[in-house]
């Protein structure tokens, strides 16, 4: 069992480690800041969605973002998204949940994001 | 027979060119490689915090939980307790998404019921304790709390969704 989860695994950290090469932080808090609006809870949630960011970068960002003057309701679209879609992870997961269902919780989770961002966005 | 080798060592071939890439990189002074070298090292210092962990707990289930007594608790008749212990189950682990799939894997095998797995897999997502500390730390409690407060309902309700569409639909999850 170890070995077949590790090696998965680091597969993915490789390929996170690629994607944030080739979309900085940088890159993300320029088009996610202030006054970005619709297009930039758009780029959030597509961004979230695809890409996974460990922890240690992704809350920095989130908190340059809030200081920076973002909305409320695309630092939460993105933060959510990078939790609880993973294209990234997507062959992994139809690995144990099939395609059907796999694909199925990535759409289902992308909407609830995508209405936790608006709700936190009215609410705060 | 030299495909019967590529299919031993296809899982490693990521692998063995990154570490190529990296030490070549380090060489050669290749700073895009170092760069990504470098955010590799940040996502697997995260990965070694959450992974032993991961293993206790399927390690746990495994062998000290009967299905009888899983089914029971968690399966299809628990109810709202059992939403409330896969979500206090979750709440105590770390890492990201992809580390829960094991535990939702043995939680099927003992015969938790599908809302449950989901339910789970949504708590693992976003109501993670240590992930909330960082995030009280990053983003204030005001933002921490209304975030879970909505996400919660949202992902139990996800849990019913997928319960309801897959039921006779012989749902399963695979051992990886």
């Amino acid at each position: 069992m170890f070995k077949n989860i590790v090696v998965p695994f680091l597969n993915i950290l490789i390929l996170v480690s690629l994607l944030l090469f080739i979309v900085p932080p940088q890159m993300i808090v320029k088009y996610l800041g202030a006054g970005s609006g619709a297009i930039g809870f758009a780029i959030a949630a597509v961004v979230g969605s695809i890409t996974l960011i460990p922890g240690f970068i992704s809350y920095p960002i989130a908190s340059g973002l809030l200081k920076q003057g973002a909305s409320y309701a695309t630092v939460a679209v993105f933060m959510t998204t990078l939790m609880m879609v993973g294209v990234v992870t997507l062959p992994l997961e139809i690995k144990y949940f099939g395609k059907r269902v796999a694909i199925l919780r990535n759409l289902l989770n992308l909407f609830v994001a995508i209405i936790i961002g608006l709700l936190i966005g009215i609410i705060l | 027979m030299i495909k019967k080798h590529f299919e031993k060592i296809k899982p490693y071939i990521w692998l063995a060119s990154f570490v190529i890439f990296s030490v070549g990189s380090f060489w050669f002074g290749f700073d895009p490689g170092r760069t990504i070298y470098q955010s590799f090292t940040k996502s697997f210092i995260e990965m070694i915090t959450f992974i032993p962990f991961l293993f206790i707990i399927v390690g746990l289930f495994d062998v000290w939980f009967p299905k009888e007594k899983i089914e029971k608790h968690i399966g299809k008749d628990s109810g709202i307790k059992g939403i409330l212990m896969v979500v206090i189950l979750a709440m105590l682990q770390a890492g990201p998404l992809y580390g829960a799939f094991p535990v939702a894997y043995i939680l099927y095998k003992k015969g938790a019921s599908i809302k449950n797995i989901f339910i789970y897999l949504g708590a693992f997502s976003t109501l993670k304790i240590p992930m909330l500390g960082i995030e009280i730390g990053y983003l204030g409690l005001k933002f921490t709390l209304a975030r879970t407060l909505v996400a919660l309902p949202l992902f139990i309700a996800v849990g019913y969704f997928m319960e309801w569409y897959l039921k006779n639909k012989n749902f399963k999850i695979n051992d990886v």
